[in-house]
């Protein structure tokens, strides 16, 4: 469904992506993992192409996003949700208005259509009683669970989270882990989850993906990743106290 | 939407390579800050959408309505300044009655557009950069990308159109303040009668005038909506960035402004 090939990205002569490859199948849910500055968002980001490739292809469904142009691009662009790492929800409009954009501006939908589609994303996220409030009256979780609406009111094939937990505290967290998880199951999308939140990309992935300079330094699934040799993940688990007995010391982590 | 790969300059050391490659990068800067308003030109059919007519409406009423009181203001005591001090010159002459003529044709030609573009540009211009500029840093024209909105039909377009109606309106309405401005100056101060002023007003006022000062308005709407709207959308490097982007919004403005305005007056009267 979503396939790098040798992806290489540069800013000013500076690789951030040095030949990336990786695969996504249609219906899983995997996680990008990393330190800062190992390409995850970019990653994310050329997968809608807000970001040109410097060299190599992205298939969306078999179709080169690279070249794609105009109304074949915003036809690629529509079998996707983004949920922003800030939520991007545009601030002198409501929770409401925010969410009903997408349909507004790309359907022909009636106003009383678009009203039951709204509310019911907004029941699904447990935002209907702040659908009225503007962006900057609401707290940063609950401007994430506003843009995770708006990501799936569209109904779309493929949702993209950037650092959907960041910022947040760990309560709240969870929160968004089992919302984010109870979409998935609902709606059964396709799901790539950029995130620096080990406990997150555990309980919400198929499998998660560890980028390392620019490249996949590891993919495997949640359990197979805490075993792993790799020294990079071994680093990464251990700088988060993550121990490879994860699932078994904490068994009410897992999502269901 | 715009090509963020701005020109990067090769690595040379030629002090005339260097001024070479920043030329072409001011060029490139211009090429897309005319492609981005040219677009927008384009989308203004789309205007009578039902998604664009709200917007369209609110811009119209933040950039006329809302700049009212300080344009106002402004215009009448521009008005009084130069009635003041063409005023005291024509006394010399018992030419005090003509200061009617003199503020008219000056306002008409020259000062009445320049002087609302220049405003227009500092609230207005400066509004639009940084509202797009935040918009640009906090992800929020990607999000519109994704969701397949065109920026440009959802927010440059509304701007275009609302600063190019606006901009004569407000023009003709500071012209109207400023002739009223060296009015009370004129009956107060240099003894001239109420009709007198009026009928040298009406004596001076040509239609050539108004259309030019009109033409420049205009332009400078167009001007302004162009710098304001490319520098929000370039805005790169967050707060920071929005500050810079909202004072290039004002500079460059200003500096456009003046010179179109020579460029124009230069056409009309040269």
């Amino acid at each position: 469904m979503i396939e790098f090939k040798d992806v290489k990205k540069e800013f000013s002569g500076k690789p951030v992506l040095r030949g990336m490859n990786l695969s996504v199948s249609k219906g899983e849910t995997i996680s990008l993992v990393g330190t800062s500055g190992a390409g995850k968002s970019v990653t994310l980001k050329h997968m809608v192409r807000l970001l040109e490739a410097t060299s190599g292809e992205i298939l969306i469904d078999g179709e080169n996003i690279l070249e794609q142009q105009g109304a074949d691009l915003d036809r690629v662009r529509k079998k996707f949700g983004y949920l922003f790492q800030g939520a991007a929800l545009l601030q002198w409009m409501s929770v409401y208005e925010n969410v009903a954009l997408p349909l507004r501006e790309n359907t022909k939908l009636s106003d009383d259509e678009i009203d039951g589609k709204v509310k019911s994303v907004l029941e699904k996220v447990d935002m209907l009683d702040a659908g009225s409030k503007l962006p900057a009256d609401i707290s940063g979780g609950m401007q994430k669970r506003a843009g995770l609406a708006r990501a799936v009111v569209t109904e779309p094939e493929i949702l993209l989270y950037d650092e959907p937990t960041s910022g947040l505290d760990p309560v709240t967290s969870r929160t968004i882990d089992q919302l984010i998880h109870d979409l998935q199951q609902d709606l059964g999308v396709t799901s790539v989850v950029v995130t620096h939140d080990m406990i997150s990309a555990l309980t919400i992935s198929d499998r998660i993906a560890m980028l390392y300079m620019g490249t996949v330094s590891e993919v495997s699934s949640p359990k197979d990743f805490l075993h792993s040799k790799n020294e990079v993940v071994r680093n990464f688990l251990d700088s988060q106290c993550i121990s490879p007995n994860f699932f078994e010391d904490f068994p009410e982590r897992i999502l269901t | 939407m715009i090509n963020q790969n701005s020109y990067e300059c090769p690595e040379c050391g030629s002090m005339f390579a260097r001024w070479g490659h920043s030329g072409l990068a001011f060029c490139q800067l211009v090429g897309q800050a005319i492609l981005l308003n040219l677009r927008a030109v384009g989308q203004v059919p789309m205007m009578f959408r039902k998604q664009s007519r709200g917007e369209v409406a609110y811009q119209l009423f933040f950039t006329g309505i809302r700049s009212l009181p300080v344009l106002s203001v402004v215009a009448f005591f521009i008005g009084m300044i130069f009635a003041i001090q063409t005023g005291i010159e024509l006394q010399k002459f018992g030419q005090e009655v003509n200061v009617g003529g003199a503020v008219t044709v000056v306002m008409l030609r020259e000062m009445g557009p320049f002087m609302t573009g220049l405003i227009i540009a500092a609230s207005v211009g400066a509004s639009i950069g940084a509202q797009l500029g935040t918009m640009t840093v906090s992800e929020e024209i990607s999000a519109l990308q994704i969701m397949s909105i065109d920026p440009i039909r959802f927010l440059v377009m509304p701007r275009l159109v609302a600063l190019m109606v606006m901009m004569p309106l407000l023009t003709i309405y500071s012209n109207m303040l400023s002739i009223a401005g060296g009015a009370v100056i004129a009956i107060t101060q240099l003894g001239v009668e109420m009709q007198a002023y009026l009928d040298n007003v009406v004596l001076y006022a040509q239609n050539k005038d108004l259309y030019t000062g009109l033409l420049k308005a205009t332009v400078f709407g167009f001007i302004i909506n162009m710098v304001a709207c490319h520098q929000g959308l370039t805005t790169k490097g967050g707060a920071v960035g929005v500050g810079k982007a909202t004072r290039s919004t004002v500079v460059i403005s200003f500096l456009v402004i003046l010179v179109t305005g020579f460029i124009l007056t230069k056409i009309f009267y040269g």
